[in-house]
Formats: C-alpha cells, structure tokens, sequence
C-alpha cells in the first residue's frame, strides 16, 4: 500500500465522499503513483492531516508522499528533512473578502482582521506583504481550515487569505460562492508540488518522473482514451513514454509499460485539472493564458523528456 | 603458614562480597549507584540515538534557531510582538499569554467555585437544585466541546464591528473581542500608587496589632472592615486631591474596527469561560465535600459558645474545612494551567499554538521545541504546587 498524505478535504485538490471515497487533482497524483507501481490505482492508504503537522507526519515515515497543494520553499527543502520532487501547479496568494464589504484591493485591508491557517506559507506571506506596505492588520488563526471557514463566514474576520486555487476551492464549497470575491492582488509566489521524505533519491525519482510522465503525456496527445491505441504508436517519443522502446520503467524499479497503467487510471494533466479544476467544474479556474498551461501552450509547465 | 593466609584471604573476600549483599546499607548504596548508572546510561543512548536519527533525516535539533525571525502575526500579545521578531520572542508571546489565561480562570473558576458550592448546600431546594444541575451538566461533557460550543455558539455570533453591543458608552463587545478602555497614568499619579501601597501596609499592620491586643486582653475590634475601607478610601481621597491624575483610552470604531483600549479577541474569551464554569465545577464539590466534612459538633459546640455566626464561620468552620478542600484545589488549578492549552482548537495563540504548532512547523525544530514547551509546562506546575502545599502545610492542623 502506498501511503499518500492529502489535507483535510478541499474541493477540487482532495476532497472526500459520503462513501469514504478520495478524488481530486492531488489525489489523482498518489492514484497514478500507486498505478505506477502496482498497476492498480486504488493501492492507496489515504493519510488527511491538517497544514500544521503535514511534514512531521511525512519525516516519521507515517506517510511516504505529500501530494497536497504544498509550496516548495528554501526552508522546507533544506531543513526539515523534505525532498520536494517537482511543481505540479503555480500558483500565488490572494485575499477573499465578502462581496458586500466594498473592498476592491488588498491595499484597502490597512487594521482589517484577517483569517489564515497556521502551519503555511500563507501566514509569513500575510505578515510579509503588510509590513511591506505599512500596513496592520490581526491574525485570527487555526490550523483547522474547516473552523477558519466558518469564523470566516461567520463575520470573524474581513478577509480569508489562501493560495488563490485554496480560495476558489473553499468558495465553491460556500451556501452562496457568489456573495464572496476575490480580490486581484496576487501577494506571493507559491509553486506547489508532491513532497518526499529526504534520503530516498529512487522513492523521489519515481513520484518525479511519475508526474513529468504525465505532463509529457498531454504534450504527445496521449489520453486515458487513446493509450491502449498508442502504444502501437511510431512516434518514438510516445513509444518511450508508454514503455514499448527503451527501458525507463527500469531505471525507476517499476514495469516498462508503467506509464499506460498512469494513463489510463487518471490521464494525463489536461485532462486530471479540466476533471477536477477547470473551468467547467464548481471551482472554475482557467488554465488557457495562466502558468498551468503547457509550455508550448503560453504557459510554464514543461516536463524533461522521457529518453 | 601460606594455607592459612590463603584461608584468611578467601574469607576476607567473601565476607566483602556477603557483606555487599547482606548489609542493607552498602546494598542500598551499590543498588543506588547501578540505578543511577543505568538511567544515565538509558538517556544517553536516547540522546544519542534520537541525534543519529535526526542528522539521518537532515533535521537539525540545535537551539540556534531562537534568533531567527519568525515572520508571521500573533493575534494577540500582552508584551509588543512584530512579524519580524525572533522565535524566541514567540516563545514569551506564548507563555504569557498562557500565564493570563491560566490566572484569570483560576481566578473566576474559584469565585464561581465557591459561590456554586455554598449553592449546593443551601436549605432553599431551587438554589440547590440549580446548583447541582450546573454542576452536573458542565462536569460530565468534555471541556473541548465546551470550549468549542462557546467559541462558534456564542462569541462568534455576536454582532459585527459596527453593529457592536456597547455597555456604559465604554465597554465593547462584538465578534472581533471584548474592548475595554485602559487606563493612561499622567503625571502625578505615582503619588496615588504610593498611598495605595501605604494604606496596603497600614490594613495589615492594623489586622496584626488587633490580634495581638485581642489575646492580650480579649477586646475585639473589626479590623478586617476597617482595613478595607483605608485601602480604599485612601487612595480615592489622594487621587482627588491631586487633581485626578488619570485619563481613559477609549475605544472607538475606526475602519475596520475598533481602536485605542484594551481588547481581547473572541477565542481569549470563549476559553476564558468555558475553562472557568468547567472547572468552577469541581471546585464546587470540593468546596462543598469540604463544608461538609466539618462535624456538626464543632459547630453546636461553637454556638453553645454563643459565638457570633461569622466567627463560626472564620474561626471553627473555615480553619478545618481548608485542610480538606487545599490539596484538591492545587490539583484544580493545576488542571486549568495544562487544560489551557486546548486553546489551540480555536486559535488562540497560548503557548502551545504559538510555539508548539506554527512555530515547530515553520522551523521543524521539533526536539528543541517541545522540550521548551513541555520544560515550561513543568516548572509551572512545579512551582504551583510549591506554593500550594507551603500555604497547605500551614493550614493543616497542628498536632501537639
Ligand atoms: N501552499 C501553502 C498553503 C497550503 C494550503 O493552505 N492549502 C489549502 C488548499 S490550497 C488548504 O485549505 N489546506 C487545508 C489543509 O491542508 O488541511 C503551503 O504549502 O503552506
């Protein structure tokens, strides 16, 4: 079983169902990790812990993988004990305020009460970004999102202040999404990715190459649809990509053809962020002309080649 | 010749060894001694391995880490907090302000405590009954869920900034916290403080100089209420006097909320009540299984004395009900020191949010940081229990 940590559930990234089970952007990460090495997705032992203890869950081996919209910093990377294996999604902090409170920027949040996780980047990019303008303002914090969001809609707070994919997730998930805006600022950078724990440079080259094998998949037009057509293929890219040339799977400690099993369990990144994040789901956030696009594609997400 | 030293020799050594073993003392001794060996040698090899173990992760456990800015707010400080302060400010953030909870709810859990528990042992049954469902209701749901059910069922619903609720044009209260206006001394007011400090002294010189004079010639006189009135009065008089050297910072809605004054936030007061009415509970009982356990004789033989009812009270039901209810009590408070920490569920920023949950996660140092934490959770309780059971040991009875 491969034990995979997501949060507590968030729509969109890891969000859990009345029958006890896991989808997501975040979730179909450790689901194509597990086909990777088992050939079956669902080898998966779902760990949800909440920002604030994530990585200590990770470096006393109670997880074997982050995959959690965690933001690959400077401090986490060289001395927690984490091994960051890639980005997977750019993003950057916003603010959320209520439509009603007439705030249009995150300049006018000069004194406001401003609810934020503990355990984040968010709260030191919070702190940053006020003492950069001069301005104040008070925390109120938990390292439970679920009570942050209700203080939040309860009027505890002006503002609740996230990664902006956290903020349309939480908002869609609100009694009324449209009473809540987001304000247009963007305060940081925070390039999330799956996590390992350091000293196990194979475990991180496979959660690594897992990904990268994904996004390649989208660049070649291979699809959960399409995979099992592809791998008669003359393209040599895809025929390495799916295993029926040179030997990758090897050097990674799994099957050849590890990567139909990744294909046809979630597909590749197009089609894991339209499923889960895209426009047409209750989270709506668009891809076409931001970072997450494909690097041929206006964006900069671009995978090193499969040879 | 030889045979005989041999034989001397032998005996000598053995009579070491039986007396290692059958002395009481040199066995305690060596027993001792191999304990103490093995607990030092059982921490080393803890120490030990928990240091391999960390560096083979990449962690690092050294307390260098204190000078390094933290970067991220506190919600509530009692002594001045930047985002650019080091952890190690953070670390005093966090005790003091679980110093503050934990004083201010002892403080209200023993007043609510004895009121409740004089309650119970009421003759009119309404009192007692209320008393007791009180009691009964709040000691058997756990503490979380009350804090919890005060913080989203109470303090969180109140009104908006705006729409705040203010009492006296001075008091504040909505869902952002509790505002009260402080007090700003001007120049002049130290002449206040030191009369207020003097009548301190006077009341309790008074109270001794009554005592003596009551063994020595059996007058009384009401000492307690007189030295009341000069703490109070006193100062009152010296502060008008000097033109009344004090103003008021008040409180008033500016932007997004309320500036000047004092505040606490909602999280400071939900905890604050749910941690005195829960423990005021036990405090109850012991109060009360205290009263009680006073035999009615004493107090019959008091009255057949014709003793005042006070002095029944102060000087035959009180004296030998504390022996009962001070050890408990030290328990008590000690409970609301350490159940303090249940803070962290709604986000107050206590010593274990502060330091043991953001700061441990921000930095990772989690060895030196729980050490420090659980090293103040340690000498607090240490200390308390000193004082208690100095204070405990002379109201026991003397027994002669
Ligand atoms: N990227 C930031 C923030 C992560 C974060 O706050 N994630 C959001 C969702 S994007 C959340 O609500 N998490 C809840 C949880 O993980 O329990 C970090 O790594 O510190």
């Amino acid at each position: 079983m491969l034990n995979c940590q997501v949060g507590l559930p968030t729509p969109g990234f890891y969000s859990l169902a009345e029958d006890g089970t896991w989808s997501g952007a975040d979730v179909d990460l450790c689901r194509a990790v597990s086909a990777a090495i088992f050939g079956d997705p669902d080898m998966v032992e779902y760990q949800s812990v909440t920002s604030a203890v994530r990585f200590t869950a990770l470096s006393n081996g109670e997880s074997d993988m982050l995959s959690r919209t965690t933001t690959w910093t400077a401090v986490r990377d060289t001395q927690l004990g984490l091994d960051f294996t890639t980005v997977n999604f750019y993003d950057g902090q916003g603010f959320l305020v209520p439509a009603d409170s007439g705030i249009t920027s995150a300049l006018d949040l000069d004194g406001a009460t401003i609810c934020v996780l503990t355990g984040t980047t968010t709260e030191l990019n919070l702190a940053d970004y006020f003492r950069a303008n001069g301005m104040t303002f008070t925390p109120v914090t938990n390292e439970n999102v679920n009570v942050l969001v209700e203080t939040y809609l309860g009027g505890g707070c002006d503002a609740y202040t996230n990664d902006k994919s956290g903020l349309a997730a939480r908002r869609s998930a609100f009694p009324d999404p449209s009473a809540h805006v987001l304000l247009p600022e963007t305060v940081s950078k925070e390039p999330l990715g799956p996590v390992v724990r350091q000293g196990d440079d194979a475990w991180a080259n496979l959660v690594r190459w897992t990904v990268f094998g994904i996004i390649n998949a989208e660049e070649l037009g291979v699809t959960s649809a399409n995979v099992m057509e592809m791998t008669a293929s003359a393209d040599p890219n895809i025929a390495r990509l799916l295993g029926t040339e040179g030997n990758i799977g090897e050097g990674l400690g799994v099957s050849p053809d590890f990567m139909v099993n990744v294909i046809s369990a979630v597909g590749n990144y197009g089609e894991i962020y339209e499923r889960h994040i895209g426009e047409n789901t209750p989270i709506g956030i668009p891809r076409a002309g931001t970072l997450n696009a494909l690097w041929n594609n206006g964006g900069i997400i671009y995978a090193p080649p499969f040879r | 010749m030889a045979l005989t030293s041999q034989h001397d020799d032998t005996a000598e050594r053995s009579s070491l060894l039986r007396r290692v073993f059958f002395d009481a003392k040199i066995r305690a001794i060596f027993l001792q001694v191999l304990t103490v060996a093995g607990v030092v040698g059982f921490l080393g090899w803890l120490i030990n391995n928990t240091m391999t173990n960390m560096a083979a992760r990449s962690l690092s456990a050294g307390f260098d880490f204190l000078d390094v800015s933290a970067g991220f707010g506190i919600g509530f400080t009692l002594i001045p907090y930047q985002e650019g302060d080091t952890y190690l400010r953070v670390f005093t953030v966090g005790i003091m302000n679980t110093l503050l909870v934990a004083v201010v709810a002892i403080v209200l859990a023993t007043i609510l405590g004895l009121l409740v528990g004089l309650a119970r042992l009421s003759t009119n049954w309404i009192i007692a009954g209320v008393a007791r469902a009180y009691v009964e209701l709040l000691r058997n749901t756990p503490l979380l869920l009350q804090i919890i059910a005060w913080y989203f069922g109470v303090f969180n619903l109140l009104p908006r900034p705006r729409d705040s609720v203010v009492l006296a044009e001075v008091f504040v209260l909505n869902n952002r916290g509790f505002y009260m206006p402080s007090p700003v001394a001007e120049p002049g007011f130290g002449i206040v403080l030191t009369a207020f400090v003097l009548s301190i002294i006077g009341a309790i010189t008074l109270y001794k100089w009554e005592a003596a004079r009551r063994d020595r010639t059996g007058k009384s006189f009401p000492a307690i209420p007189a030295g009341f009135a000069m703490i109070v009065f006193l100062p009152i008089l010296v502060y008008a006097a000097a033109g009344s050297p004090l103003s008021w910072d008040v409180p008033a809605l500016q932007g997004f909320n309320f500036v000047g004054g004092v505040s606490v936030p909602p999280s400071f007061c939900a905890l604050i009540v749910a941690l005195a009415a829960y423990t005021s509970c036990f405090i109850a009982e012991i109060v009360r299984a205290g009263i009680q356990s006073v035999s009615k004789g004493q107090i019959e033989a008091a009255g057949a004395l014709n003793l005042p009812a006070n002095w029944t009270l102060r000087r035959v039901v009180l004296p030998q009900a504390l022996r009962v209810i001070i050890p408990p009590l030290i328990s008590q408070y000690l409970n609301v020191t350490k159940n303090s920490s249940l803070a962290i569920a709604i986000g107050f920023p206590d010593l274990v949010s502060v330091w043991m949950n953001t700061s441990l996660n921000q930095s990772g140092r989690a060895i030196p940081i729980v050490a420090m934490t659980m090293a103040f959770y340690c000498i607090v309780s240490l200390s308390v229990s000193l004082v208690m059971n100095r204070y405990n040991r002379r109201a026991q009875l003397k027994e002669r």
